[in-house]
Parts: structure tokens; sequence; C-alpha cells
């Protein structure tokens, strides 16, 4: 394999962590504000034992890609700088405003409801923001100024497909959040809670695949490269359908407390069947990284560099892999911790 | 314009929460080994206490912290080439320490009674280390501007690139040991500030009392070693700016004429018209000695180097500001040191009084280094490489979010400052002392 590919290999992986991280993050903020009210659940005490201990590793990896992809492709920064400071500047200040709130709103009790209303409200928001840069890179919202690249907001704006992508977005936070809360649920025998979560589980799984499949067919006509290069992937994409059938199904099976939901096979399924779409996507996307102007062997750094960067990913994920499988126990399968 | 504004800003307010995320920590440790030591269970409320704190400004440190990481690649396009290319590396490692620090935070956080004292013990020096690491991995980089490595550039393009050159730099490890020692420092003071306003009050029963003169004990000897290793340590870092940086060294003294036995200059402004620095206290042959240990050193002055080249010469305020605030606090902790352990003496109102600024002045020292640092190196970002113009990007909407950033700055400022007092006032010591 080329040195460019594995990097943007490396980099895809990073992403498709944070995306599956961040839908739990955000989805189980939104949940939280929802239930946060009417307690006679633990709906939304299952959600705020579950974000306490995550949210600053979700964070990192959030910070992660951004910094993996200027060490990879050092020369992507003068375009995606100009083209995304806006959309970026403005998820970071939404950012900063929930993650402060949510961590202050368990100090702050008074104010405590406020607080994780607003940090909901927001972690619907940040993804809407992060989403709608997808578009873009696909190609037809770009023009060429004197060699200056520059954003057409006003078509971004006012295109079907960037509010298809957004919506797609927000179906998959969704569906992903509550699957995962209903088997966190589960494990920590709040059955009722469960049994909740997979309600919204079982509206939100078809509506994300029929968004998905609709969100195709809104594309710009500059962005038919893609769907060209898409047609070559289409056993990852039908690979991915196959796993959300099996998850879907799992959904409605019995589990050994005699309720319907085997949670922990429907989340791993779900988890693959994103993978195999996110990996599709993101090889029909190839080699670009904003079409037609910057390609990632354009953007690639120099070999000595690449090299010292993957031994040092390498030696920092086996440092960190018992931390996290230390962690893992402690908040994802410690009964003291999840039924106190 | 509104490109070093904006980051510049952003850095001053995340270095604020950033310096304390890496001083609380180790507090936190000393409190607890103090409790395993002494058994005394003030200690072991103390530590929980800091902790609660620390939670809260953890948040901003790492929402701020994400903020200038971001913007870093969206504002400094130019620069970002350069580092992607020459000085990724500590980015990079800087990640996994931040991956640590976060995972055994949660722990510490959250997991605390299920663990084992040494567990405990054991997750929070994590903590402390991965604090420290980012740190250390991010003052690298900002070595690097100041005195890159590691590559040659050949008709404008990078060539011959060593990472580990790069990495290990001539200015990292004197940079790091005080980036390090400096944040302690404040993080000492900043305990003894608000311990000596605590015991300053005159409502507080006995055991309150005794409960933070024991914290103000603490905080003042870790204050006055920590004090003691940031000046002598910027000693070493002022000889590394004579050798690598000459340019800022005669910024920051204000010296015009390259000579041997150079004064220093405390105080004043620097004075372009007339060459010198107006209304300062000079200090014959000091800086000579400063910058090569004997008073025949020969100093670099300003005009050694082009006008344009020079940096704003209010950085010798700063570099005034930093030295003066360490020096100040480096005195005042030994004499109170001396006052009660020596003299055995109990403190005056006065002296508390005098210490509740000691944490504030920490903090201001800090900012002044920082400024100082970035400001002496313009018109570069990346010495003699890559001026700061050729860094920055060209996007419109910079001025609009320099605006939106502000403000959410000034907001947080309140709102932290809001949270931390409101749960402290709800929870006072007394609750704590009294549940054990
Ligand atoms: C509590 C904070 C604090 C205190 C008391 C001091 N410093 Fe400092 N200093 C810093 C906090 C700091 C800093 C904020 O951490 C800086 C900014 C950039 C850096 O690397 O460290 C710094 C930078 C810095 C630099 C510039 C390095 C560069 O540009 O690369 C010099 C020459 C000194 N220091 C020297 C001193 C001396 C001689 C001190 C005498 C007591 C001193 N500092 C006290
Ligand atoms: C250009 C300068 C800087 C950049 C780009 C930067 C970047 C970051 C980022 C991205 C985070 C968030 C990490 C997370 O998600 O957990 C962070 C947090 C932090 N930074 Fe900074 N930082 C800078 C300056 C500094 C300095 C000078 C210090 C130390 C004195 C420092 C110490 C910390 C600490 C202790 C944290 C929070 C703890 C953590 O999450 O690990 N940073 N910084
Ligand atoms: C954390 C403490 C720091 C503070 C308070 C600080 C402050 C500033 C300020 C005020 C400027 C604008 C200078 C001017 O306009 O004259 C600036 C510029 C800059 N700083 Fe720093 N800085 C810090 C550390 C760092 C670090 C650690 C890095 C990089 C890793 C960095 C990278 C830059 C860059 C790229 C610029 C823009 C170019 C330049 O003006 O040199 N700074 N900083």
């Amino acid at each position: 394999m080329e040195a460019s590919i594995i990097a943007i290999t490396i980099l895809w992986s990073f992403l498709y962590i944070y995306s599956m991280l961040g839908s739990l993050d955000f989805g189980a903020g939104f949940w939280g504000m929802i239930y946060g009210r009417k307690n006679n659940t633990g709906a939304s005490l299952i959600a705020n034992r579950f974000l306490s201990p995550t949210w600053e590793v979700t964070n990192v990896f959030l910070v992660l890609f951004v910094v993996a992809l200027y060490s990879f492709f050092p020369f992507a920064a003068a375009m995606l700088g100009i083209l995304f400071i806006l959309p970026i500047g403005l998820g970071l200040v939404l950012l900063t405003i929930r993650t402060t709130f949510m961590v202050f709103s368990h100090s702050v009790k008074r104010y405590g409801r406020l607080l994780q209303v607003i940090s909901g409200i927001t972690g619907v928001l940040i993804p809407a923001l992060l989403v709608s840069i997808l578009p873009v890179t696909l190609g037809g919202f770009v023009t060429m100024n004197n060699g200056e690249p520059e954003l057409l907001y006003g078509k971004l704006l006012t295109s079907f497909t960037t509010y298809a992508h957004i919506l797609f977005g927000l179906c998959t936070q969704l569906f992903l959040s509550s699957l995962f809360l209903a088997d966190y649920a589960s494990v920590s025998n709040d059955q009722k809670a469960a049994q909740l979560y997979r309600k919204h589980a079982i509206m939100a799984g078809p509506v994300t695949i029929i968004v998905a499949v609709l969100t195709l067919f809104t594309l710009n006509h500059e962005a038919s490269w893609f769907l060209a290069n898409a047609e070559k992937q289409i056993y990852g994409f039908s690979m991915s359908l196959l796993l959300f059938l099996f998850g879907y199904a799992a959904l409605f099976l019995k589990n050994s407390n005699g309720k319907r939901g085997l949670f922990r096979y429907a989340v791993i399924f779900v988890v693959l069947q994103y993978g195999f779409a996110i990996y599709a996507y993101g090889a029909s996307h190839l080699p670009y990284m904003v079409y037609p102007h910057l390609s990632i062997n354009e953007a690639f750094t120099n070999p000595s560099m690449f090299y010292a960067l993957l031994l040092a990913s390498f030696i920092g994920l086996t440092i960190l892999v018992p931390a996290f499988v230390l962690f893992w126990k402690l908040f994802l399968k410690d009964k003291r911790y999840l039924q106190q | 314009m509104y490109a070093r504004a904006l980051f510049g800003s952003s850095l001053v307010f995340h270095i604020i929460y950033a310096t304390l995320g890496v001083g609380l920590p180790l507090i936190i440790i000393l409190g607890e080994v103090m409790n395993l030591i002494t058994k005394d269970r003030h200690y072991a409320i103390m530590a929980r206490r800091i902790t609660k704190g620390f939670a809260i400004l953890i948040a901003v440190s790492i929402a701020s912290g994400t903020i200038v990481g971001v913007l870093l690649s969206l504002l400094w396009p130019g620069f970002m080439e350069m580092v992607g290319q020459v000085i990724a590396l500590p980015f990079l490692i800087e990640i996994f320490a931040f991956l640590i620090e976060a995972v055994f935070m949660s722990i510490y956080l959250y997991a605390a009674d299920r663990l084992s004292s040494p567990m405990r013990l054991l997750s929070i020096v994590l903590v402390a280390i991965g604090a420290v690491g980012s740190a250390i991995l991010i003052t690298d980089a900002h070595a690097w501007m100041n005195t890159p490595d590691g590559f040659r550039i050949v008709n404008g393009e990078v060539v011959d690139v060593d990472p580990l050159d790069a990495f290990f730099n001539p200015s990292f490890f004197t940079t790091a040991i005080h980036v390090t020692v400096s944040a302690y420092m404040t993080a000492a003071f900043v305990m003894a500030s608000v311990a000596a306003f605590k015991l300053l009050k005159r409502n507080k029963t006995n055991e309150e009392r005794a409960y933070h003169m024991k914290g103000l004990t603490m905080a003042l000897v870790l204050g006055a070693v920590m004090s003691m290793a940031t000046a002598v340590n910027g000693h070493e870092t002022a000889q590394m700016l004579h050798e690598y940086m000459p340019r800022k060294l005669a910024a920051a003294e204000g010296l015009f004429e390259t000579r041997t036995h150079a004064p220093l200059a405390i105080g004043g402004f620097t004075d372009e018209e007339s060459e010198s620095v107006l209304f300062a206290i000079e200090i014959p042959w000091a800086l000579s000695f400063l910058a090569g240990n004997r008073f025949d050193t020969e100093v670099m002055g300003l005009n050694e180097f082009p006008k344009d080249e020079w940096p704003p010469l209010f950085v010798h305020t700063l570099f005034n500001v930093m030295v003066g605030i360490g020096t100040l606090l480096l005195l005042y902790s030994l004499f109170l040191i001396a006052w009660k352990f020596v003299l055995k003496k109990s403190f005056k109102p006065w002296m508390l009084a005098g210490l509740t600024a000691g944490g504030p002045l920490a903090i201001i020292a800090i900012e002044a280094g920082w400024l100082f640092s970035c400001i002496g190196r313009q018109p570069w970002t990346i010495t003699n490489v890559m001026k700061t113009t050729e860094a920055a990007t060209r996007s419109n909407y910079v001025g609009l979010l320099f605006f939106l950033f502000i403000g959410l700055y000034i907001a947080l400022l309140f709102i932290t400052s809001f949270v931390l007092y409101t749960y402290f006032k709800r929870n006072p010591v007394i609750k704590d002392l009294k549940e054990g």
C-alpha cells in the first residue's frame, strides 16, 4: 500500500471512532435533557451515569482526529482552514458551552436543569454543524478566486443535500445512542429504561437507513464522481445493510431476563454496520479530500515524518490499551458502578 | 491582525486553566501522601476538596484547549504546513498524554470509592503525569518555534527532515523545566492565597483554623521550593536566550549597543529615540553575568539586527513583571517560613493579607512570561524561518469569530468563578470536618 493510503486509513479510523463515541456522547446528552424532568424511569440517570466518566475521553478523540489530520496531511491546512473556519469556529463555541455546562450542572444543583437543557440543545447543534462539512468535500460548493478557495455559503445553506446530510447525522446519533443506552440500562438492571430506549431505537433504525438512501439522491451533479466510485464499493455498502438487519432483528429477540432485546448483539452489529458503511464511504471519496481541489497525495507529508508518526501512534496505543481495559471494567461493566 | 488577536487571547485564557490543571494534581498528591503518612484526616479532606475544584477547572481547561488546538490549524495554515512536516511528533504524542490524563481523571473522580488507597494514589499520580506530559510536549512545539531545528529549507521547500532533531531542539529541556516548575509554583501560591484568605476571616472554629493552617504551610513550603527552582532555571533560560535568541534578550533588557560588562536594567521603559531604558534602576555588569556567568561576557545589542526585525520594545516590561514577581514571591515565602519555623512566631494579619495576593500574582507572572516569549519572537513565528504574516490565514471571517470568542471567554471567567463560589459556599469545610 502507498504511504498516503495508510495514513488516510489511520485518519479515517480515528474519524470512525470519534463518530461512534461522539454519537453516544451527544445523543446521551440529548436523552439526559429529554428525560431530565420526569424521573419516573431511570432514563436520565442512565444517560448521565454514562456521560460523566466518558465525555473527556470522547473529546480527546476529536482532538486526536484534528492533530492527525494536520500531521499526516499538512498541505491540507491552507484549504481546509479557509473553507471551514466559520462552521468549525461556531462548533467550537458550542462545544465549549456544552462541555463546561455539562460539568457545571453537577456542581450547582440549583441551576442544574437550565445547564442541562443548554448542553442538550448544543449537543444537537454541534453534530449538525460538523456533518454540514461532508457535502462540501463532495464538490460543488467551492470556487477558486485568484488561487484562494471560497466556500459558497449561500448555495450551501439553500441546498437540499446539506439538510439531508444533517438529518442523517442526527438520526444516526439518536439511533446509536438509544441502542447503546438500552444495553447500558439493561446491564445496569434497569429494565424500564432499557425498554424505553429500545422503543426509540426501533423507531430510529429504519428512519436512519431511509434518510441515508434519500441523501444519496440529493447529491449535487458535481458529486456524480462520488456516486460512480460508490458503485464500486457495493460490497461494503451491502454488508452494512445486512449487518443492520441482523442488529435490528436482535432487538426483537428475548434476552435472559425474558424481555425483548438482545442489546449487546444489537450494539455490536450496528457498530459493525457503521464500520462497513464508513470505510466504503471513505474508499469512494478517494483520492480527493475536497473535490476537485485537493487530493490526499497533494496534502501528504514527507516519508521520514510519516514513519515517525506511525511509530509514535503505535507505541502510544500500546500503552493505552491496558488503560482502556481498566476504564471499561470500572464504568461499563462493574455492577457496583452501574447499579448504585 | 484579528488572527493574532484571536489566537493570543485564546491562549491567554487557556493558559490560566491549563497551568492550574498541571499544578493542582501535584497538590492533590501531596494531600493524599500526607494523609497516608500522618493518618490525619484533614489531609484527606483537603485532597478531596481540591479535587472538586479541579474537576470544575479541568472542564474549562479541556474545552479551551480544544479551542486552541483547532484554532491553531485554522488560523495559521502556513505555520501548520511547516509543523506537519517537521514538528508533528510532540503534537501527536501529546494526545496520548491527554488520554492518560482523561482516563485516570475519570477513574479518580468516579471510581475513587471502589479503589484501594494505593490504587487511588496511583491514578492521581497518572493524572499528574498526563498533565505535566501534555504541558511539556506543547512546550516542545513552542521551543521549536523559538529555536527551530531538524530540517533545511532549499528553494522554499522543506528538506532533510529529522523528526528527532526537531523534537530535541536546543531550547527544549530548559523551557520544559521552566514551564513545569512555574506551573507547580503557581498552583502552590494559589492554594496559599485561598488558605490565607480563609484564615483572615474571624468567624472560624479552631478546627477550621487548624485545617487551613495545614494547607497554608504545605502550600508555602511547596511554593518556596518551586519558586527557587523557577528562579534557578529562569537563569538558565536567560542564558539559552543569550546563546540562541540574542535578539530577544536584547529586547528584554533594552540593550542597544553590543558590549561586555553590560548592566541589568530593572523597571523603566525602553526608549527608541535615546536608545536607552528610561527611569530604570541599573545594576552594573549584572546582565553580562546573567548571560554567561562572567562579567566580561559580550552581550549583543539590538543594533546588530535590522530594525524591521526588532520585537516590540515593551517586552522589557513583560520580562520585568515575570522576573519581579518571581523574585518577590521567592523572598516572601522564605521570609514567612523563617518567621514560622525559625523564629517560631505565628503569622500577623498583614502577612496573611500579603499572601492572598500570591496566587493572582503568580498567574500574572505566567501570562507575562508567555506573552514575553511569544511577542519577543516577533516578527517571526518560527525564528528566522517564517514571518508571522506568512503564517496567518487570509479568511474574512476571523473578525467575527474574534468577538464571539472574547464574549465566550469573559462569560466563562464569570461563570467558573460563580460555580466555584456557589459550590464551596454550599459545601463549607466545616461540613466535611464534621462528617469526616
Ligand atoms: C510563575 C511564573 C514564572 C516565574 C516566577 C518566572 N517565570 Fe520565566 N517564564 C514563565 C513563567 C515564570 C513561563 C510562562 O512559563 C514562560 C513563558 C514561555 C516559557 O517557555 O515559559 C517563561 C519564559 C521565560 C523566558 C523566555 C524563554 C523563551 O522566550 O524561550 C526567560 C528568559 C525566563 N522565563 C526567565 C525567568 C527568570 C530569570 C525568572 C526569575 C525568577 C523567571 N523567568 C521567573
Ligand atoms: C498552542 C498552545 C496549546 C495548544 C494547541 C494546546 C492544546 C490543548 C488541547 C487540544 C487540549 C484539550 C485536550 C483534551 O481534549 O483533553 C488542552 C488541554 C490542556 N492543555 Fe493545552 N494547549 C496549548 C497550550 C498549553 C500550555 C502552554 C500548557 C501548559 C502550561 C497546556 C496544558 C494543558 C493542560 C494541562 C490541558 C488539560 C488537560 C487534559 O485534558 O489533558 N496547554 N490543550
Ligand atoms: C500558552 C501561552 C501562550 C501565550 C499567552 C501566547 C500568546 C501569543 C500572542 C499574544 C501572540 C500574538 C503575538 C503578536 O501579535 O505580537 C501569539 C502568537 C502566536 N503564538 Fe503564542 N502564545 C503562547 C504559547 C504558544 C504556543 C505553545 C504555541 C505553539 C505551539 C504558540 C503559537 C503561536 C503562533 C503560531 C502565533 C502566531 C504567530 C506569531 O504571532 O508568532 N504560542 N501568541
